[in-house]
């Protein structure tokens, strides 16, 4: 006869409130596992996305998600004469705000030249750039349909496909445009500014007689250089070795070639490094708080229970009936938790403003620590139960 | 035979000024099938005498047996207190105690599973008790729903389930009236000796002293008639 089942059965409404208590808390220890693999997965995603095996970008810089790096875009052409270098094109980031229907969205600007490497593997709507000016590709994140027109600059570009699952370490919208509205959007002044530009150097070149008689137009033209990239990607031939021909790169032309790994272990460990910690150190917190919480819920059950468990004593119920009883509760109690918060964060996690990526994996290790947490927090229970004197059961005096 | 004997059984509380004697050179003898009374006034010791046959709490001194078993030998419990219990002895209290979270049928059959019948045979042999005290109607319940007479004879079905050698009773009928509690009184005369069993019945109500076999005064943790 197990006496767990029973007692769970008589009070049933309470211990299942009690359990729905319990796996909301670890619905929120699952959750924000799950953002956290959804930052890196995030993070990753746009590195991954354009299938490259290497990243040129400037020397001494550790690329453009973790800081500046500014390349001239024709460094392709020296790159892809690198031998075991297939394709080697640039590729320009940049964080912008779109404007849609009087809502602002966030988005990462990738400007990449269509047909060749730098693109979206795919689209899920739509098609890939086919113009070199004002088409987009959006990822579906940002929720502007196939057709929208977005005013950016100077420019207005028409969204032509759609992304899924592109987005920024930040978890923005990725945007695909043409290598050339993308270097416009970032490099390109205003007409403002460009005037003030101009009247500048003007003013210089009047107090500066070894400037004299250059023109001010072809001075200002050379200082608006648009012609720049973050980086160089580059796919290379079956055969090549991509640290080979890193270092080839490196050591020939004084840039910094990174591989796909590296670009991903800047972005995992520097860039979202913090975030991830911190969401780490709250996921143990959570974990603590709900062992404390489970081990008063059955520690409280057991006190609740301490007249039955001396009558148990007292009709002979050897301590192992005692303790299985408490620990099979608690057991049942972590899995009825484990079980709700898994159900609740599986139906809710995509409608989480960011990324939550719920791994098997993960749910898996969440309900081997549930299980040790339960058996630690029947322990508690077990102590205060072989402790209750069997006397207490019994009425009267002396 | 007797089924239970306790000889000089002396129990000590406390110790140096704040040391309590609650029995002293108790002497006990009951046979199978003989029903008795511990009476006395409140803390003569009755419920220590008890708690000292049966184990809960040993006797400073003195021995205790069951049967031909030496179970306390005047120093240390001979016998694993709680197989004793569950194999050998039936306990009724004052307050039922039943556990609330099992049926009626499931309270009573719960000593047997503890003894290692199989649940499914536990429950008939059960079912059949509660049946021969007039409570098969009542088996699938939950205690709180019973009425203190009903809970008590189901406690006293706990405690005979087990075919045990002895009995102890601790004020069974303290909360219940006089008609209910004679007929608990009589339920228990009956069981204890169908199953031939040695009844000690903790009481101080006399108006239950009718059909005992003999009854034990106590007074000041000592047994003033033995």
């Amino acid at each position: 006869m197990n006496l767990a089942i029973r007692d769970v059965k008589y009070h049933f409404g309470r211990f299942v409130l009690t359990g729905i208590g319990v796996g909301l808390l670890l619905a929120t220890v699952m959750a924000m596992g799950g953002i956290y693999r959804g930052m890196v997965e995030d993070a990753l995603s746009i590195v991954r996305a354009p299938g490259a095996d290497l990243w040129v970008v400037q020397k001494d810089t550790n690329g453009p998600f973790a800081e500046t790096s500014r390349i001239p875009d024709d460094l392709y052409r020296v790159v892809r004469a690198v031998p075991g270098v297939r394709e080697a094109s640039p590729i320009a980031f940049q964080s912008v705000q779109l404007e849609y229907q009087s809502a602002s969205i966030r988005a990462q600007i990738i400007g990449y030249r269509p047909g060749n490497v730098g693109g979206p593997q795919a689209v899920v709507a739509g098609r890939p750039l086919a113009a070199s000016r004002y088409e987009m590709v959006l990822d579906l994140k940002a929720g502007i349909p196939i057709g929208a027109r977005l005013p950016m600059g100077r420019m207005t570009f028409v969204v032509v496909g759609l992304t899924e699952g592109i987005v920024s370490s930040s978890g923005d919208s990725t945007a695909y445009v043409s290598l050339q509205d993308a270097q416009e959007l970032q490099f390109l002044k205003g007409n403002e500014a460009v005037r003030n530009e101009r009247a500048r150097l003007e003013a210089d070149l009047k107090v500066n007689p070894a400037l004299a008689g250059i023109p001010v137009s072809a001075l200002s033209s050379i200082l608006q250089n648009t012609n720049l990239a973050n980086a160089i990607l580059v796919r290379l031939e079956p055969w090549a070795e991509p640290n080979e021909v890193a270092q080839r790169i490196e050591r020939w032309n004084h840039y910094r070639a990174m591989t796909t790994a590296e670009q991903e272990d800047v972005l995992a460990k520097n860039v979202i490094e913090r975030a991830r910690q911190q969401i780490l150190l709250f996921r143990i917190i959570l974990l603590a708080v709900s062992t404390v919480i489970i081990a008063l819920i059955i520690y409280t059950m057991t006190m609740e229970k301490t007249r039955d468990i001396a009558t148990l004593k007292i009709i002979g119920a050897p301590n192992l009936k005692i303790g299985g009883l408490i620990l099979q509760e608690s057991l049942a109690l972590g899995l009825l938790g484990y079980g709700f918060g898994a159900l609740l964060i599986n139906l809710t996690y995509e409608s989480f403003p960011r990324r939550v990526a719920i791994l098997a994996f993960d749910q898996s290790l969440l309900f081997a620590i549930v299980t040790v947490i339960c058996v630690l927090a029947s322990i508690v229970g077990i102590r205060r139960a072989l402790a209750i004197d069997p006397t207490t059961a019994m009425g009267g005096g002396a | 035979m007797p089924a239970v004997v306790g000889e000089r059984i002396t129990k000590i509380f406390g110790q140096g000024d704040s040391q309590v004697i609650a029995l002293k050179d108790a002497q006990v003898s009951v046979d199978r099938g003989e029903i008795v009374a511990l009476m006395g006034p409140s803390g003569s010791g009755k419920t220590t005498l008890l708690r000292a046959l049966s184990l809960i709490d040993p006797p400073t001194t003195g021995h205790i047996a069951i049967g031909n078993d030496v179970v306390f030998d005047g120093e240390r419990v001979l016998i694993d207190d709680r197989q004793l219990r569950r194999e050998r002895m039936g306990i009724i209290f004052q307050a039922y105690n039943l556990i609330p979270f099992l049926t009626t049928v499931e309270n009573v059959a719960l000593v047997l599973t503890l003894n290692g019948v199989q649940p499914r045979e536990a429950l008939k042999r059960a079912k059949d008790l509660l049946g021969q005290l007039d409570l098969g109607h009542r088996a699938s319940i939950y205690p709180a729903t019973l009425s203190g007479g009903e809970q008590q004879r189901v406690a006293v079905a706990r405690a005979v389930i087990n075919d045990p050698a002895v009995i102890l009773a601790d004020e069974p009928t303290a909360a219940l009236d006089t008609e209910r509690g004679k007929a608990v009184m009589h339920l228990l005369r009956q069981l204890g000796r169908v199953h031939k069993a040695a009844v000690i019945v903790v009481t101080h109500d006399d108006r239950m002293i009718e059909g005992f076999d003999r009854v034990y005064h106590m007074i000041d943790g000592r047994i003033t008639n033995h």
